[in-house]
């Protein structure tokens, strides 16, 4: 038993009582006290809670009492989500130090299954941003090589699992938080199908767009953390009411003969590393070797996606970021006596969101506001059912759509942090999911020639067919396997102090 | 032409309820005019005969029956709060002085 075992070995070892799971989580503590003052992937470690968790599994197990699969293992809990008593930042000033008096569901199901919860990971502030240096508390460091960004916004959560400081992780994917830090950091990350996961207890940023998922270093650990947090949930209104798929059995399957695959003509040339579309290209030919039939398909609204998602995204968030309002929670600046609550409120806003965060309220504020309402709202709104258009055409042609989940491999931190338009960018291939609230997921396929970092492969599923992402996610991730001989974060430079 | 001015940008931060230094406003003003750039082009393909879509799932309102659940107590509402009295949240003076 190793820390670099996956999620289901490491079950398999606890259900054998090769390991007892406070065993098992102060083995994953002791790396992140060896790593994680370079990596910086945590926000907050709840030791005394996570090892009570896994007493109270051990304590049941050894009872003889029926556990969940993944009881016992152990995971990080991106910092969005609330969790009773354990404090909440989203990255943000204006949280700092708040603590819910509440669980989020995801959560609420976490602890119902035995899933250990380490402590919560760093994110761009309220999910805002792709290379988790928009946090308020210091960006997070890619483990490939620390100068480089980890992805964003869910960079604690991927960068925690490719350091092995967690076997499986949280995120939250509104525009590409889940996909893209996974493809830069050689794991596995999946948006459910919008309404999959319940959005009950997860700050909102946009409420149309925001959906959780599971984060991991294999696509069965990823099905498997998927079968624990999904499910209709009577506390979200838009969550869906229906029978999860079964997406382990799906990622069991290992058969993809005689299935069709679309890849998405506009995802790819302008803008593309050579090294990405060399790997993306490499993973379409085994697909083929697996009997996949692949078609080309066309998708010309997706050219508007990145647009329409900048204007519907920030007007959302200057909706839901009204409620930092310095009265009910979270930080209050400048309250002297004298100054009304208005004066009072304008300074908690200035001090406590970051840069990213104005300019998506403002640009948010003006979106929304009256004389530009239908040019750019209204307009966006239009371009989003076009992309859910194209999508619907697509998947009558294939059973799944695939692409690059991103257009380049971990970029330099700094180097686009001064240029909002090229930092939007790395999303341009992620956010038509969203758009559509159909399903995507991110495995390694490789990595790129010139830089030798990890590249993603995004698999894309219409709606409620979440296992088809498994199905050929976990087909790929075999054939792959086999092809390099070990996992590709075998192929990364050991951390100084990792086990 | 600038898609925006400075003072523009001054009013939306007003409502927006933050308060910005006159470097920040300048700095933001010249971003959201290139950003404001970028996403017109929405306006290429949104023609009258497109029907807007606020939501990927078909929403409906979503109602329960009227009975009491659990729910938190007035002390675990109020202990994020950065200032409460008496069961209650406490806020800034809202009129001006008598």
């Amino acid at each position: 038993m190793s820390i670099r075992d996956n999620a289901w070995q490491m079950a398999a070892a606890l259900s054998k009582n090769e390991i007892s799971a406070v065993e098992l989580a102060n083995q994953h503590y002791e790396q992140i006290a060896a790593v994680d003052k370079d990596v910086h992937a945590f926000l907050y470690l709840d030791k005394e809670g996570a090892l009570s968790q896994a007493k109270e599994v051990d304590i049941k197990r050894a009872a003889g009492e029926k556990l969940s699969p993944l009881a016992g293992v152990p995971l990080a809990l991106k910092d969005v989500m609330t969790q009773k008593d354990v404090p909440t930042t989203c990255g943000s000033k204006i949280l700092e130090n708040w603590r819910p008096p509440y669980d989020s569901t995801v959560v609420t199901k976490l602890k119902d299954a035995g899933v250990i919860i380490l402590g919560k990971t760093n994110m761009d502030e309220f999910a805002m941003g792709s290379s988790t240096e928009n946090s308020a508390y210091g960006p997070t460091h890619n483990p490939w090589d620390l100068t480089r960004i980890p992805g964003g916004s869910g960079g604690g959560s991927s960068a925690s699992l490719a350091a092995f400081e967690a076997p499986l992780a949280i995120g939250t994917d509104t525009g590409g938080s889940i996909r893209q830090p996974a493809a830069v950091t050689g794991t596995v990350g999946v948006k459910p199908t919008y309404g999959g996961v319940s959005r009950y207890g997860l700050v909102a940023f946009s409420s149309s767009l925001d959906q959780a998922g599971p984060c991991a270093r294999t696509v069965l650990d990823a099905a498997l953390l998927h079968q624990v947090i999904a499910g209709f949930d009577p506390k979200d209104s838009t969550s869906i009411n229906q029978a999860v798929p079964d997406v382990v059995a799906a990622a069991k399957k290992l058969d993809i003969k005689g299935m069709k695959i679309g890849v998405v003509k506009q995802l790819s040339g302008d803008g593309y590393q050579k090294g990405v579309e060399n790997k993306f290209n490499e993973a379409i030919a085994e697909l083929v070797k697996l009997g996949a039939e692949i078609i080309e398909v066309s998708c010309p609204n997706f050219e508007y996606a990145l647009a329409a998602y900048y204007l519907i995204a920030p007007s959302e968030c200057s909706s839901n970021l009204a409620r930092f309002d310095s009265i009910r929670f979270g930080l209050r600046v400048g309250d002297d006596g004298v100054k009304s609550a208005e004066e009072v409120m304008n300074l908690t806003r200035q001090a406590g969101f970051g840069r990213e965060v104005k300019r998506r309220i403002i640009l948010g504020t003006y979106a929304l506001s009256s004389g530009y309402y239908d040019a750019y709202y209204g307009s966006a709104q239009k371009v989003r059912t076009l992309i859910k258009q194209d999508f619907d055409n697509a998947f009558t042609k294939c059973d799944v759509l695939v692409s690059p989940t991103a257009p380049t491999t971990a970029f330099k931190i700094g180097e686009k942090s001064n240029d909002p338009l090229a930092m939007y960018l790395n999303d341009i291939a992620t956010i038509p999911v969203n758009m559509a609230g159909i399903g995507g997921m991110s495995l390694p396929c490789g990595l790129a020639d010139e830089d030798n970092l990890p590249v993603g492969f995004q698999i894309m599923s219409p709606a409620m067919k979440d296992d088809r992402m498994y199905l050929v996610g976990g087909a790929l991730e075999a054939a792959l396997l086999s092809k390099w001989g070990k996992p590709i974060l075998d192929f990364a430079p050991k951390l100084a102090g990792s086990k | 032409m600038a898609a925006i001015s400075r003072d523009e940008v001054a009013n939306l931060a007003r409502l927006a309820r933050i308060s910005m230094s006159d470097a920040e406003l300048d700095h933001l003003a010249g971003e959201m005019d290139v950003i404001l750039g970028a996403v017109a082009r929405v306006q290429e393909v949104a023609g009258a005969d497109v029907p807007p879509t606020s939501h990927p799932l078909a929403v409906n309102n979503v109602t329960r029956e009227d009975v009491v659940t659990p729910s938190l107590t007035p002390e675990q509402a109020l202990s994020g709060a950065p200032a409460s009295s008496e069961q209650r949240f406490k806020v800034p003076q809202i009129l001006g002085e008598e």
